[in-house]
């Protein structure tokens, strides 16, 4: 409603990008709270692996330990790149 | 039944101790007997929020270990005399702190009949932090309405319900309470500050209290009397309407919704 709205440029709606990126970020922390501590390790490591033979993203290799009834299951999941698969770098 | 109540944050500087003196002293005006244990070992504070710090003779360490009875540390408050503060060490390191001996401590405060032990945690997850929430029936987590605060408050919920004595005996999740303070109305309106509902929204859990930016928090702490002694500042009226909640009281909240301007305001802007 204010007449000299126009004439200052309007500042951005900080607050949404903050709560959308607290969205992510905590929904993602959460996800890999309460698993052993050598998960981050492990998919490291693995990555590093996987990469010996395939050039995948870093956030290709994903791993979760799910509670399945009485015992846990450590999920892996690997997302190789599109296309027809190439050795990566020769080594 | 002794209460235990965690007050707690993970982030510094966003108002665990003057929340903590203020809940405290609210619930010893509704007639508890209450204790407030400073758990910051070496950066005490609490005593200076609750202006009893050159009464301070006997610490928490002090009992811990044995080189004082609780009856000698426990300071009575100069307005109720069914409120105590137990300072913290300034000389001593958080190792000073066991989960024995805070167990202990904890066990005689139920013993000589309290209603309520708040517990003001230190900032971070290490071992100050760890021991304040260990024994807790239930927590306030004091959140400003800004990333970092907000993020770190999560992580703190996720230690509540994995690092206790109520997760480790699987006694059932903790009761939680969010408190959000410092929070300016006009900034959530103008888009510069997230909203009550988004934080609640984003931590998932329910909202005891929302505690306006006021210059009445700086000047109450400044005289080392709780805030919520100043009945005439929304931040006093704000805090007793959280006690009030925590309490088991229905209160509606207040001062979460910027003044109304006037038709000049709006025509010409501020």
């Amino acid at each position: 409603m204010r007449i000299l709205d126009f004439l200052r440029a309007r500042p951005k709606n900080t607050a949404n990008i903050a709560r959308e990126r607290l969205r992510i970020i905590v929904a993602q922390e959460r996800a890999t709270r309460g698993g052993p501590d050598y998960l981050p390790l492990l998919r490291g490591e693995l990555l590093a692996v996987i990469r010996k033979y395939v050039n995948v993203d870093p956030d290709a290799v994903q791993v979760n330990v799910e509670r399945d009834g009485e015992h846990e299951v450590l999920e892996l999941s690997v997302a190789l790149p599109e296309g027809p698969v190439k050795a990566a770098g020769g080594a | 039944m002794t209460e235990i109540i965690v007050v707690t944050s993970g982030k510094g500087g966003v108002g665990k101790t003057t929340s903590s003196a203020s809940l405290a002293t609210g619930l010893a005006r509704r007639g508890y007997k209450v204790a407030v244990i400073d758990f910051d070992v070496g950066l005490r504070n609490l005593d200076l929020i609750m202006g009893c710090e050159r009464r301070v003779v006997y610490d928490f360490v002090n009992v811990i270990h044995n080189e004082a009875t609780l009856k000698q540390a426990l300071i009575r408050d100069k307005r109720f005399d069914n409120l105590y503060v137990l300072a913290a060490s300034q000389t001593r390191d958080k190792d000073a702190l066991t989960q024995e001996g805070v167990g202990r401590v904890l066990d005689e405060l139920a013993a000589d009949g309290f209603d309520f032990v708040i517990c003001d945690s230190p900032a971070g997850i290490e071992k100050g932090a760890h021991l304040a929430m260990y024994f807790a029936d239930r927590a306030v987590v004091v959140v400003n309405p800004e990333v970092s605060s907000v993020r770190d408050s999560d992580r703190i919920l996720g230690l509540l319900s994995s690092k206790t004595r109520r997760a480790e005996r699987g006694d059932g999740p903790m009761k939680q309470h969010l408190l959000l303070t410092r929070y300016n109305p006009v900034r959530v309106e103008a888009g510069e500050m997230m909203s009550v509902k988004d934080v609640e929204e984003i931590l998932g859990i329910p909202v005891l209290g929302v505690i306006p930016e006021s210059e009445q928090v700086l000047a109450a702490s400044n005289s080392g009397v709780p805030v919520i002694h100043d009945a005439g500042s929304i931040a006093g009226q704000a805090y007793a309407d959280s006690v009030a909640r925590l309490d088991g009281d229905d209160v509606e909240l207040r001062f979460i919704d910027a003044p109304k301007k006037g038709f000049f305001k709006r025509m010409f802007g501020t």
